[in-house]
């Protein structure tokens, strides 16, 4: 039996627009529409996806906060909706945006209200805590508020919090938002190693992905609720051909720069931006626009995953 | 001039536009001051029964005391609360020691933002309950069609002493390291002193003189009284000029402790 | 199984469970089962949750002791005014001071007691949009007991301490024959109360979860309905009187009860069955918020992001 399973899932909103001064209008959003996907137990799973694609109301579903609108969903044999307390000891929750440990209180405080919510066995918790103490290297930082605590502190007492009463399933929703770089290894070396030796089931949202690269094996990408790509990672690269960009600013307003190699995509003003393969050096284009231009400044952007996700939508088939 | 005008002019109508979006708010908020006007209207229509022209209103005059004050309460704000909440947030973020050194005044700015409020809640709020008691309870609707700018200067005026009084109350954030305690008891003594519970001339001798030279007095207890035409002649110059005097006074002060507040910033960084 | 009972006997144990299923069974055992199992596990988790409030607020150096002198103030102001009123009447609807004080201080405990347990709930908008109900909502306690203890404070005490004040007063200045029902009824009468004015609190706060901004729509019943309930029913339209007998229950906090113990007629002339109903109609208020916040937690549509 697969440990999250979904069947033909959808949530719908409803939400009251306005329209002309006076006049509101009511219009369905279909944030998850007709999603079915199965993860077994022990995956490590990258749900990614635009921003609205629906991979938080998944989430949410997943969870038991939200009532899907239809369909069928089971989590380790619960339904979320109808026995979410139930299923919450199963599983364990990390929301990028929002922290669930008390702000005012120090850490250890927030862990230890767990144990007593969660019913964890003494002897379980303190070989829970003490492992992610380690793992985390949270010791310095249990006796501090957390408000006090950086972000990517935080983040770490967040994700400590999750594991005490070992779920099966671990759901994170950004987990790596707003952190620095040595913050992000840390958080990717640490679920790596809750994967791969506890053994625990990871599905992961984020929109950086070096996270997908570095840990999941499998990758499902959504867009406007439905499922567009599941499979592995090389796929995804594949499919997603994907383009940097250089933003030129010239000395003023011209026609569009015409180099080999690179087309141009927008124009504002005395700035214009083009874009060239992803695998192509970016120099002998910047010497041809300087050759042939008035040219001040540039900077060259890396591929955004929307662009490579947007670039898969429109290739694959849906479904 | 004319820039800075416009400027605090644009300031009241942005707050008076924010406040209009909470629509669901204003709704329940003027159901709630309703419930309560219809409550209190029957309290006082049985202390009326029981002792018929007491304090020197009639019975129709009683009632619609009630009605007038519930109206009143929001507009201003004799609990606290319109800009204060902005303010307290800002100290929580620390923003408030950046928003001394603006170019814009800070209290013009705060002064601009709160009349925006209050004339939205005038309309939003107040509207509703008196409407309600004119129909329900008959209330006494002024007979001069004059009452009525006079009653909306007198009301504008209470807002600008309402406005002084939160605003030293806000101020005090910076001595103290909890104006939370001050705006408590600020919120008995102005709901007590205001007139918002009972008639000031209700008050036991003593009480009642201290209360009617007190500034809550130009909150609810003037405007109403001019409302239901009691204070007319010399006797309402006496009511106009009584919250003008404490307006300016308390504007002062704001002025004075803006100015500590802004030398104790320099001093100690925030 | 073998694995809890082992988790808890000795210490010859695996580091960690090695496939996640091994967790299913003490886990069954560790769910509360049953009715009352689960009510108390409710209140264990309200609990919980308020002692982290109580700790959490002690970070702040806010003066508890000017914030509860000042919340005894606020709360008594209802009743200065009362007493203002008798200074120049001696009888109010045909209730004297001392019945006065009988109403003002059953209803205020009610409210009082009914706010320290579970008033917090009528923050829930905010909550909604501060995103705080989806973190509730997934830890195994009932979200109703941690929205209601958030940000508990016994600074609320102040409303129930100076009710109990007026109430003692009130009773040692009546001519009451105190038989053991009427001591009884009283009894019955402030439980019953306080779980009516919490019903309606929660009641009341459900409503957020489709009108997110109504915070204030509910302190009609909830504050209002403590107001209306400290003066007579004498005083009132009888339309008014009939309204909070039959739709929202508040009569059954005091004013029926009362009518019993003072021995007064009934404006409305019902049968007197309804003096001893209002355990009944408390009953019916829970159920009736129950559904309603089942309801509500059914269409809540998170916080957004
Ligand atoms: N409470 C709500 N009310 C109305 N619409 C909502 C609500 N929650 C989500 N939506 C809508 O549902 C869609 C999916 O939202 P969702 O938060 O699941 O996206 P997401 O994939 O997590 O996006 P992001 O990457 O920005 O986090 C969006 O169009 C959003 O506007
Ligand atoms: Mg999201």
């Amino acid at each position: 039996m697969a440990l999250i399973e979904l069947e033909d899932v959808a949530r719908t909103f409803t939400i009251r627009a306005k329209v002309g001064r006076l006049r509101r209008e009511r219009r369905e959003v279909r944030a998850v529409d007709g999603l079915s996907f199965t993860v077994e137990a022990g995956e490590c799973v990258g749900y990614i996806g635009p921003n609205g694609a629906g991979k938080s109301t998944t989430i949410k579903m997943l969870t038991g906060i939200l009532v899907p609108s239809a369909g069928r969903l089971r989590v380790a044999g619960v339904d979320p909706a109808r026995e979410r307390t139930r299923l919450a000891r199963r599983i364990g929750v990390v929301f990028g945006q929002r922290t669930t440990l008390w702000w005012d209180l120090p850490l250890r405080d927030s862990y230890d209200l767990a144990r007593r919510i969660y019913r964890i066995p003494d002897a379980r918790y303190r070989a829970n805590l003490d492992r992610c103490v380690e793992l985390l290297e949270l010791g310095p930082l249990l006796d501090t508020p957390v408000r006090q605590l950086s972000l990517g502190q935080r983040m770490r007492g967040d994700l400590a919090a999750a594991l005490l009463h070992d779920p099966q399933v671990l759901y994170l929703d950004e987990p790596t938002i707003g952190l620095d770089v040595v913050s992000k290894v840390r958080v990717r070396e640490f679920l790596r190693e809750i994967n791969t030796v506890a053994g625990t089931t990871v599905l992961l949202t984020t929109h950086d992905l070096t996270d997908i690269e570095q840990l999941c094996g499998r990758v499902m990408v959504i867009d406007h609720g439905r499922m567009v790509y599941d499979g592995g990672l090389d796929g995804l690269h594949a499919t997603g051909r994907s383009e940097r960009t250089l933003v030129v600013d010239l000395a003023g307003p011209s026609a569009p720069i015409e180099v080999p190699g690179a087309r141009v995509v927008k124009v504002d003003g005395a700035r214009q931006w083009l874009a060239f393969p992803a695998e192509d050096s970016a120099a002998p284009i910047v010497a041809a626009v300087a050759a042939g231009y008035p040219l001040l400044d540039l900077s060259v952007r890396e591929p955004a995953i929307e662009d490579v996700i947007a670039r898969m939508y429109a290739k694959v088939p849906i479904g | 001039m004319g820039s800075s005008a416009r400027l605090y002019l644009a300031i009241a109508r942005g707050s008076f536009r924010r406040y209009s979006t909470y629509r669901a708010a204003t709704l329940a908020g003027v159901f709630t001051n309703t419930v309560f006007g219809f409550i209190l209207a029957y309290t006082f229509l049985a202390l009326w029964r029981a002792r018929p022209g007491l304090g020197g209103y009639d019975t129709s005059q009683a009632v619609t005391y009630i009605w007038v004050s519930q109206s009143l309460l929001i507009t201003v704000a004799v609990w606290g609360g319109g800009f204060q909440d902005d303010v307290q947030e800002r100290f929580r973020t620390g923003d408030i020691a950046v928003d001394l050194y603006r170019p814009v005044d800070f209290l013009g700015w705060w002064l601009a933002a709160d009349l925006g409020r209050a004339g939205f809640q005038l309309l939003a709020r107040g509207l509703a309950p008196i409407t309600a008691g004119a129909i329900a309870f008959h209330a006494r609707m002024p007979h001069s069609p004059l009452t009525w700018p006079v009653f909306l200067l007198s009301v504008l005026l209470a807002v600008l002493v309402s406005f002084g009084l939160r605003y030293l109350v806000s101020l005090s954030g910076f001595w103290l390291h909890d104006s939370d305690g001050v705006r408590a008891v600020m919120l008995v003594v102005a709901m007590f002193f205001s007139g918002m519970l009972l008639p000031l001339g209700l008050f036991p001798d003593g009480l009642r003189q201290a209360a009617q030279v007190l500034p809550w007095a130009a909150l609810i207890q003037v405007p109403t009284d001019i409302f239901l035409e009691r204070s007319t002649g010399s006797a309402l110059l006496a009511g106009l000029g009584f919250q003008l005097a404490w307006a300016v006074v308390l504007l002062a002060l704001g002025r004075a402790a803006q100015l500590l507040a802004t030398r104790k910033v320099v001093v100690q960084g925030g | 199984m073998a694995e809890y009972l082992v988790e808890n006997g000795s210490s010859v144990r695996p580091e960690r469970p090695l496939e996640p299923e091994s967790l299913l069974e003490p886990e069954s055992l560790l769910e509360p089962q049953g009715r009352l199992e689960r009510l108390r596990w409710a209140l264990r988790s309200w609990q919980l949750s308020a002692a982290m409030w109580t700790r959490a607020a002690m970070a702040y150096r806010t003066s508890f002791v000017l914030m509860l002198g000042a919340n005894i103030m606020i709360t008594s102001l209802d009743f200065v005014v009362v007493i203002l009123m008798f200074q120049h009447t001696d009888r109010l609807g045909g209730w004297t001071l001392p019945e006065l004080g009988l109403l003002y201080g059953t209803s205020a405990f009610a409210l009082g007691m009914a706010d320290l347990l579970v008033g917090s709930v009528d923050a829930l908008g905010e909550r909604i949009r501060a995103g705080t109900l989806d973190v509730m909502l997934i830890r195994p306690a009932p979200a109703l007991s941690q929205v209601c203890a958030e940000r508990f404070t016994l600074r609320r005490l102040g409303r129930p301490a100076q009710a109990t004040v007026v109430l003692l007063w009130s009773v040692s200045a009546l001519r009451v024959d105190w038989s053991w029902d009427k001591v009884l009824l009283l009894a019955a009468l402030l439980v019953s109360g306080t779980v009516i004015f919490g019903a309606l609190f929660v009641g009341g706060a459900t409503l957020q979860f489709w009108w997110g901004e109504a915070k204030e729509l509910q302190n009609s019943f909830t504050y209002g309905g403590a107001t209306l309930l400290h003066y007579p029913p004498t005083v009132f339209a009888k339309e008014l009187v009939a309204g909070v007998t039959f739709g929202v229950p508040l009569a059954f906090v005091n004013w029926l009860p009362l009518l019993h113990i003072l021995g007064k007629p009934d404006p409305l002339g019902l049968p007197a069955a309804f003096q001893f109903a209002s355990p009944l109609a408390a009953a019916l208020s829970v159920l009736v918020a129950a559904l309603a916040w089942r309801a509500g937690l059914r269409a809540y549509r998170g916080a957004g992001n």
